[in-house]
């Protein structure tokens, strides 16, 4: 492969990552959050800061930038439990403002000028790089789908679910929406901190536009666009939204009105996503396994 | 003093303008529950638009009229063909689609009039005041008047016509509001007209306030303005009003008088979330 595809192949793959972490709290328990990339970023600086101010490895650093993501997304989860839906949504775009304009100002992050000379993640001896670094981005996408796919069976994810579909409901039959609302922050921000490392370390320069409010509004895009709440919905939708950009290349300056428009489309006339209910390819696939249903 | 009386003059003067945007969003939650966020699309066309029709008319007059009705039909345009079908879905569906709005409108405007700031060189006639030392520009004499000519406007719908009867009854229950003969998709239009005539007129205001026009200028005040509806109660239009007030005079006040280390753009969302964890159902909203 070349080295233009699989920047592109690793870049999906880190936004996927971080996409299944968004479809956990949006999909999964049923919280509207636009300031994932808050959480990104955090990630990001943490492991950036970690590695460049503290001389920690990578793997050393990870458990720490996990922990700090989730932490402060335990915290940020916290108006999730005292406003409702069209407000949470407006104080995620708030927090991602913050966030953003933190990082931008402060000293301690580098301010405006980003934090730079991040080492390359090392695997023993081996520096990686390329597809080498791709394949360590695949196996953490496949760790976090296997949370995913966890939590779609066991009893926090359901009872996940159970909040989603009618809070009051579910609260009557002894869940706690306290408990499994900020579980579901938790571990959703807890994987965009894992992809914020990731995509520090494959910069190798951060800086706070990185993590600014169009990056959650595209990750919002890739969990509805692939269908919200589904396993495989976040994966298909980090790759549609990845490759659009550059299939669309070739049109030079009319290039992101291409994508936009594309974007409105698909959501007008595809809402619950490529892969959700009722949708064209579920269908199909109804039709081609008859007896099963979709 | 003279200085805090002319920073004071210029907060109370963004405020309005604030304002005047804010409204439009108030509007169209209040009675659809719906996140606007492609009403500053609205007002990015409204000014370009008007700084169109200046040039090719060269009367402010039939500017503000042509924009306001090249943006009452974008609104109702955007209503017809992509919230009204997409309300039986959850919230973040139109949010997302009213992002991609306010996105493709960005670049459409950038790819016809240019990535460029165009001037909008217009003379507003509104009447320069001396008070105490203090000068009242004969632009942000225009702003108080135009924002309290259309405050009262809406006031009067609201309150005293049957329209605003109407907007308040489909605003409460839009299946009641149908049984008792009230064709509520058309006060949802109506809405969207009165909302997106108002940014018309907001976006030439601000275009010849900064003599500014450029693509990107609705991008701050898009999220701004949630913050605004927020802090005002989702829907209240009083409330909307009230904290773009607060917000305007905040934010010049400060800037210049103290020292934060965190931009103004930052500081609405900072005030939001204040709000919101004291009062959660806003300034002046109900629960």
């Amino acid at each position: 492969m070349s080295g233009y595809l699989i920047t592109i192949a690793t870049i999906i793959a880190i936004n996927a990552i971080v996409a299944c972490g968004l479809n956990v709290i949006v999909g999964f328990a049923g919280q509207i959050s636009l300031g994932h990339a808050a959480f990104f970023g955090i990630g990001a600086y943490t492991a950036a800061l970690l590695a460049t101010q503290a001389g920690l490895s990578f793997w050393a650093a990870l458990p720490c930038v996990i922990a700090m993501s989730a932490f402060i997304g335990l915290l940020l989860g916290l108006p999730s439990l005292r406003v409702r839906e069209d407000f949470l949504a407006i104080t995620t775009i708030g927090i991602n403002f913050i966030v953003e304009a933190v990082f931008n100002n402060f000293e301690f992050f580098g301010g405006a000028l980003g934090i730079g000379g991040i080492p390359r993640v090392a695997f023993f001896d081996l520096k990686l790089r390329g597809t080498e670094f791709l394949y360590l981005c695949l196996f953490f996408l496949v760790g976090v789908m296997a949370v995913c796919w966890w939590l779609t069976r066991c009893w926090a994810g359901l009872a996940c679910f159970a909040l989603r579909e009618e809070e009051a409901a579910a609260a009557s039959v002894g869940i706690s929406p306290v408990r499994f609302k900020l579980l579901a922050f938790v571990i959703g921000t807890g994987m965009a901190g894992l992809g914020g490392a990731l995509y520090a370390h494959f910069m190798r320069f951060i800086s706070a536009s990185d993590f600014a409010f169009p990056l959650s509004v595209s990750l919002l895009s890739m969990v509805v666009v692939g269908g919200i709440g589904t396993l495989w919905g976040p994966i298909l939708g980090a790759f549609i939204i990845g490759v659009l950009p550059e299939v669309f290349r070739p049109l030079t300056d009319y290039r992101i009105l291409f994508y936009t428009m594309l974007l409105l489309l698909m959501i007008r006339f595809q809402p619950g996503g490529l892969l959700g209910e009722n949708s064209a390819a579920r269908r199909v696939f109804a039709k081609m396994l008859p007896g099963r249903k979709p | 003093m003279q200085l805090f009386l002319e920073q004071l003059l210029n907060g109370i003067a963004t405020g309005s303008i604030y304002a005047m945007v804010t409204l439009g969003l108030a509007l169209v939650y209040g009675i659809m529950r719906i996140l606007h966020v492609a009403h500053a699309a609205v007002y990015t066309i409204g000014a370009y638009v008007g700084l169109l029709f200046f040039n090719l008319t060269g009367s402010l007059l039939l500017a503000v009229l042509g924009s306001m009705a090249v943006c009452a039909l974008v609104g109702v345009s955007i209503e017809r063909f992509v919230y009204f079908p997409l309300l039986k879905y959850p919230p973040f569906v139109p949010l997302i689609a009213s992002i991609a709005i306010l996105l493709s409108v960005e670049e459409l405007c950038r790819l016809i009039a240019g990535p460029q700031i165009l001037t909008f060189p217009a003379e507003l006639p509104f009447p320069e005041f001396h008070v105490a030392g203090v000068t009242v520009t004969s632009t942000i004499t225009a702003v108080y008047c135009i924002t309290a000519a259309v405050l009262g406007l809406l006031w009067v719908i609201t309150t005293k016509t049957e329209l605003g009867l109407a907007m308040r009854a489909a605003s409460q229950d839009m299946a009641v509001a149908d049984a008792m003969g009230i064709n509520s998709h058309l006060i949802v239009s109506l809405t969207f007209v009165i909302g997106s005539a108002i940014a018309a007129v907001a976006g030439i205001l601000v275009g010849i306030y900064f003599n500014q026009v450029y693509p990107t200028m609705g991008a701050i005040p898009a999220y701004k303005t949630l913050a605004l509806i927020v802090v005002g109660g989702l829907g209240s239009v009083p409330g909307a009003v009230v904290a773009s007030m607060l917000l305007g005079m905040a934010e010049t006040l400060l800037i210049g008088y103290a020292n934060i280390p965190l931009p103004r753009d930052a500081l609405a969302f900072i005030a939001m979330i204040g709000v919101l964890m004291w009062r959660s159902q806003g300034l002046l909203g109900s629960r």
